[in-house]
């Protein structure tokens, strides 16, 4: 995957381990997770501007472990800058970003050396893209998609790994017979299906989604969002997922983040937020779904 | 037989029509040069531009004359400096071949001269050649594993002309080979240096077009890509269809291209005592396996490297051991297969002689 590290590293940090360690057991949307966790990532005082457009307006957000948060908001309102932030993809003008990783050890993301992060990317961590051609290889196989962050991570065994692919391709609901299928042969439903096998093959602990369902159809997005909450619960994952589809967020998420002109209008608990909005735009963005 | 193809080869011995394939062992062509007549004519399919190509120069080859597989010294010819470069480019090129050694295998950028032969002729292999070789040295320069052709003698003899350099065909009286697509057969030693020819120094130019992208690559070690493509070969063809330039890991660290050299060859480099020193004259990059350094050709656990070789004997010397080329020998599709090492295939032609 062509990381877009507009970073420079700065000065070396590693991240600690980056073991791949079994995630907490997840309890999927409507589970609990245990207050005194410490979060696995925290974000505070996060701050870019475009020219005379502030993407991000000193915003501070914290995911714990196998906590799916949904980011709602307007188009152009910042949500996909925020991913970047977050993910050490973009740098921001003021602010910090701390991951903690397995071993307890927390790590400034955007002071963290480029290899660490790079590693981080392909261990812990996972990005699924709105378009699966920025998230897969389209000239190799979709066995050879699953596989890459295996080999990347030190897989040398081709019978392992693909049978790791297989499997992958199962838990995702893509024949298996498909293994040695291009992407480009896969319907857009199954190349987002594909892209997230290779994301999760690795069992990352936290992973970013921006748009998943985003230009599929209806009933595509639908069947996609049932997969992504059953896998979800199965390996416990935290979840930042970038969303306009306010269905989607209240099937997924355990809390909400809705954004204006950059900023955080409002957060707290899904139901709560979307049953009970407070703020008089989340309360609009609330109305126009239940019109709709 | 040895005498169909003699390392003296200014005899024109007749008739014998060969052409040879770089790619592997397998494949055939047939020749180009139709029955010319007069002195052994070999062409050899080059990735170099063609005007210098044997089979178009059948009156260049008959006019060399070459009377010995050792040459010794000779005057330098005036107006030349030593190795033809200036001293500051030497110099240049030299602090370019020693990072090169400290880092095995890494790409160190050189400032690149033109050289009186076009890109692809080696121009890499011959600035580094340049400016290590000393008055003393002896010079030894194949081409696809062979002496004699055009290529291997132009750059012979050009430093013959411009270092007064003594040269030789024999492997292990060189003290300096220069090659391209070949190790040779025989082992080589402390104190020698093998000089590859580069066409594209880059081992992930294919997987990756974008030259800042591999740099990084390059500097954190992420090379999952590369076993990405390997393992598309193997769910495609059932295994690794890589036979020349295959890709391999130095000093357990920075991942190699070895240049368009068999693969069958890869083994060699590893742990060899020789110093092997690598110049791309058009991509402008130099680097270097120092002796003994580990290298590897990468594989999977349950897909190890094969060095593949014809399953073949020389038809000449009866080397099981060596690597083929498969060449036409007539105009009625007759082919065989005989050492691409043509000092190796001699010197064994000559002792089964002596043995008889
Ligand atoms: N590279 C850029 N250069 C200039 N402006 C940008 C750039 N990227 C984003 N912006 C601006 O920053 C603001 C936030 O953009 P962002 O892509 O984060 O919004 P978003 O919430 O993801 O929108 P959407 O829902 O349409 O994807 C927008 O005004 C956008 O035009
Ligand atoms: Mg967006
Ligand atoms: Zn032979």
């Amino acid at each position: 995957m062509a990381m877009q590290t507009s970073h420079t590293p700065a000065h070396p940090h590693p991240a600690g381990g980056s073991a791949v360690t079994p995630p907490p057991v997840g309890e999927g949307r409507g589970g609990g997770v245990a207050a005194t966790d410490a979060p696995l990532l925290e974000a505070q005082g996060l701050t870019l501007r475009y020219g005379p457009i502030t993407a991000l307006d000193d915003v501070g957000i914290e995911i714990f472990p196998g906590e799916v948060v949904a980011i709602v908001g307007e188009s152009g309102s910042g949500k996909s800058t925020l991913l970047r932030v977050l993910s050490g993809l973009q740098r921001p003008e003021a602010g910090t970003v701390t991951y903690r990783a397995p071993d307890g050890g927390a790590a400034d993301i955007h002071r963290m050396g480029e290899a660490a992060m790079r590693r981080l990317h392909r261990t812990d961590w996972g990005f699924v893209h709105q378009n699966p051609r920025d998230g897969l290889r389209m000239g190799v196989s979709a066995g050879g998609n699953i596989g890459e962050r295996l080999m990347a991570t030190g897989a040398r065994h081709y019978g392992s790994i693909r049978d790791a692919a297989t499997e992958w391709l199962r838990r995702v609901e893509i024949d298996p017979a498909r293994i040695d299928m291009l992407p480009r042969q896969f319907s857009g439903g199954m190349q987002q299906r594909l892209q997230i096998a290779r994301t999760l093959v690795t069992h990352p602990r936290l992973v970013f989604m921006d748009e998943p369902t985003g230009g599929l159809d209806v009933s595509v997005q639908a069947r996609l969002l049932d997969l992504i909450r059953e896998l979800v619960a199965d390996l416990g994952l935290a979840v930042l997922l970038v969303t306009h589809d306010i269905a989607a967020a209240r099937l997924l998420a355990h809390r909400l983040l809705v954004m204006r002109h950059g900023s955080v209008v409002e957060q707290g608990l899904t139901d709560r937020v979307l049953d009970d909005p407070q703020h008089e735009y989340t309360q609009l963005l609330v109305a126009s779904v239940l019109a709709a | 037989m040895s005498t169909m193809r003699s390392a003296e080869g200014g005899a024109p011995l007749g008739g014998e029509h060969r052409s040879r394939e770089s790619h592997g062992p397998t494949a055939t062509r047939s020749a180009e040069g139709g029955a010319a007549p007069g002195g052994e004519h070999r062409s050899r399919e080059s990735h170099g531009p063609t005007a210098m190509r044997s089979a178009e120069g059948g009156a260049a080859l008959g006019g060399e004359q070459r009377s010995r597989a050792s040459d010794g010294p000779t005057t330098i010819e005036a107006g030349y400096n030593f190795g033809y470069l200036d001293e500051n480019t030497k110099r240049m090129i030299r602090r370019a071949l020693l990072k090169a050694v400290a880092i095995p295998g890494h790409q160190v950028p050189f400032g690149s001269r033109e050289m009186p032969l076009p890109y692809g002729w080696g121009t890499g292999g011959i600035q580094v050649t340049a400016s290590v070789i000393g008055p003393q040295d002896r010079l030894k320069v194949i081409d696809q594993g062979a002496d004699d052709t055009t290529n291997a003698v132009s750059i012979r003899r050009f430093f013959a002309k411009v270092a007064g350099v003594a040269t030789t065909e024999h492997t292990a009286e060189a003290t300096i080979i220069q090659t391209r697509h070949r190790i040779p057969e025989v082992k080589l030693r402390e104190g020698q240096i093998l000089v590859y020819q580069v066409p594209m120094p880059e081992p992930l130019f294919r997987l990756e077009p974008r030259v800042s992208e591999t740099k990084r690559m390059h500097a954190l070690a992420d090379y999952g890509l590369m076993h990405v493509k390997l393992y598309e070969d193997i769910a495609r063809h059932g295994h690794i269809a890589i036979s020349y330039n295959y890709p391999v890991m130095v000093g357990g660290r920075y991942l190699m291209s070895p240049s368009p050299i068999p693969a069958f060859d890869n083994p060699k480099m590893h742990r060899m005592p020789a110093l092997q020193l690598f110049g791309a004259g058009r991509e402008k990059r130099i680097y270097a396996v120092p002796p003994y350094t580990s290298v590897h050709s990468l594989d999977f656990e349950d897909h190890p490297f094969q060095p593949i070789r014809a399953n073949a004997a020389c038809a000449l010397c009866g080397a099981r051991d060596s690597y083929l080329d498969e060449v036409v020998t007539d105009d009625q599709g007759g082919r065989m297969f005989v050492c691409s090492d043509t000092d190796y295939c001699n010197t064994r032609q000559g002792s089964r002689e002596a043995a008889e």
